[in-house]
């Protein structure tokens, strides 16, 4: 469960990102975050991953509170997420396959176990043919799926995606929205910041609205 | 426990991968590490070769008495009679003049110019051990026997082993100071070596840190590293040093051979390089640690 509480986030140079932001989003929810640019959607998935602090109000990420956690408890915070962020931050300098090796590296697998699920993960996302190649040979599109294959790898309760089908036409942005409902599916918390209409338009999942650091929906 | 294992076994693997993909930057630091190194461990084999010629004299300081040419039997035994009394003195023999001459004459050499020596030149004597004694206590010891009538000489034959000795002292203390200096050069070395890398690395450590990776899982392989380099670096001095001595002692033979001696140098012994490599690990660890403190804060994800 993601709950936020009057939550401001104001930026040292003095940007209000965030303005009295209150909403819960239940285990095993689809939610869309939408807004221009500039509305608050990337602050407020950092605010759920920890990578920035609110200002004031309370936000609680599975039962912990991010205002009160230690530095030292992030790391176990985030293991329990899934981040797929705007800039992608692939790792260029290894294969498609340790890229996604990484999450379960950093939790201690063992390499047989770890070499599977990767596997499974690269599977799923369409990109297990391409497992020792380079990600500089990945198309938009392919990045994408390999930031999602990274995401998910480690089965996290909780999937956080920051304008994931951005710059992708509308048949990659529609596969890539099919890889997210089925995490969905199987319970996973999906939270989907994007301002792209074609997945927007399904009106099966809840939208939160942002407009200037306010929620209006 | 196992995951806690493996996490160091990757870590190590990563680190060795490291290793072996910069080559030569890898190579030039421990190389830089071996001969800072080798210095002031060179210096110490030496040291430690020079005080196995003095190191066993010096313990108990030793005297000779040489007796005047006139001494009589009854002199002698009042001389014993009179060592026995005196303290410190741990042993004591008696060597006469007959027998001093037949030593020159098996030891030295010499048979040729003592068979024709008309009368014994040679005086009778006594070799004292002594106990364990300052050098003041020596110095009396050694006044009161000069004081007794049948003594033409007293001679301590551990003066040169002494002075050899607080020589080396000396000696030991310069290789102390030079391997502090030294050591805090490895520090350095490591310290740059791993700031380089945390830099190279800022995009892995980046994402590392936003998918879950604990501060102890991003330091392991830079303390690793430095850990290597520091064995790596000792390694290499040890190597220059064992080359050293081998060229040394080759050089050495013919010397020794001209004097009919067999002196050698010997290599570090197993306790010195055993200590020579924890101790260079650690302090490739240190230099890691402080680096990595000092950098890794600056890298928080944006």
């Amino acid at each position: 469960m993601i709950s936020f509480k009057s939550v401001y986030k104001r930026y040292p140079d003095g940007y209000e990102a965030l303005k009295n932001v209150a909403f819960t989003i239940h285990p095993g929810e689809l939610v869309f975050v939408s807004g221009h640019s500039g509305a608050g959607k990337s602050t407020m998935l950092k605010l759920i991953a920890a990578i920035e602090r609110p200002t004031s109000g309370h936000v609680m990420v599975s039962d912990q509170n991010i205002n009160a956690l230690k530095k030292n408890a992030i790391p176990f915070l985030r293991h329990s997420l899934g981040l797929i962020f705007q800039d992608q931050k692939i790792l260029y300098d290894r294969t498609i396959f340790a890229n996604v090796m990484l999450p379960l590296q950093i939790r201690g697998f063992q390499k047989k176990t770890a070499a599977g699920r990767v596997r499974a993960a690269l599977d799923k996302v369409g990109l297990l043919e391409k497992e020792n190649a380079y990600p500089i040979t990945l198309s938009g599109g392919e990045k994408q799926r390999l930031c999602i294959a990274r995401a998910v790898v480690h089965r996290p309760s909780i999937l956080i995606a920051d304008e994931p089908t951005a710059n992708l036409d509308v048949d990659y942005a529609q596969s890539i929205m099919e890889v997210f409902r089925s995490f969905h599916q199987v319970g996973v918390t999906v939270v989907i910041a994007t301002h792209d209409t074609t997945l927007l338009n399904d009106t099966r999942y809840r939208t939160l609205l942002l407009n200037q650091g306010k929620l209006t929906v | 426990m196992s995951m806690w294992l493996s996490q160091h076994w990757q870590a190590l693997n990563q680190t060795l991968r490291q290793l072996v993909n910069t080559p030569l930057s890898s190579l030039l630091s421990i190389i830089v590490i071996g001969i800072a190194f080798s210095l002031p461990l060179g210096i110490y084999t030496l040291l430690g070769n020079l005080q196995t010629i003095s190191g066993d004299v010096t313990d108990t300081p030793q005297l000779s008495l040489f007796l005047k040419l006139s001494t009589t039997q009854e002199g002698i035994e009042n001389i014993n009679s009179r060592l026995e009394k005196l303290s410190y003195i741990a042993s004591f023999q008696f060597i006469s003049k007959e027998i001093a001459l037949q030593q020159l004459q098996q030891e030295g050499g010499l048979t040729e110019v003592v068979n024709n020596l008309i009368r014994n030149p040679l005086p009778d004597a006594f070799i004292i051990n002594l106990q364990q004694v300052t050098p003041d206590e020596l110095e009396n010891i050694r006044a009161t026997i000069k004081e007794w009538s049948e003594i033409e000489h007293v001679q301590v034959d551990t003066d040169w082993a002494r002075r050899l000795d607080a020589f080396l002292r000396l000696g030991q203390l310069a290789v102390l100071m030079l391997a502090v200096l030294l050591s805090l050069a490895l520090v350095i070395v490591v310290f740059n070596t791993i700031r380089l890398q945390i830099l190279t690395k800022r995009d892995e450590i980046e994402v590392s840190k936003l998918i879950g990776a604990t501060d102890s899982f991003i330091r392991r392989p830079f303390l690793y590293f430095g850990a290597i380099q520091g064995v790596a670096g000792a390694a290499a001095a040890w190597l220059l040093i064992a080359l050293g001595i081998q060229a040394i002692n080759e050089s050495l033979i013919e010397l020794a051979q001209l004097y009919a001696t067999d002196f050698h140098l010997n290599h570090l012994s197993l306790q010195d390089s055993l200590s020579l490599f924890i101790f260079s690990a650690l302090l490739g660890w240190l230099g890691a640690r402080l680096s990595v403190a000092q950098h890794l804060s600056q890298i928080e994800p944006e």
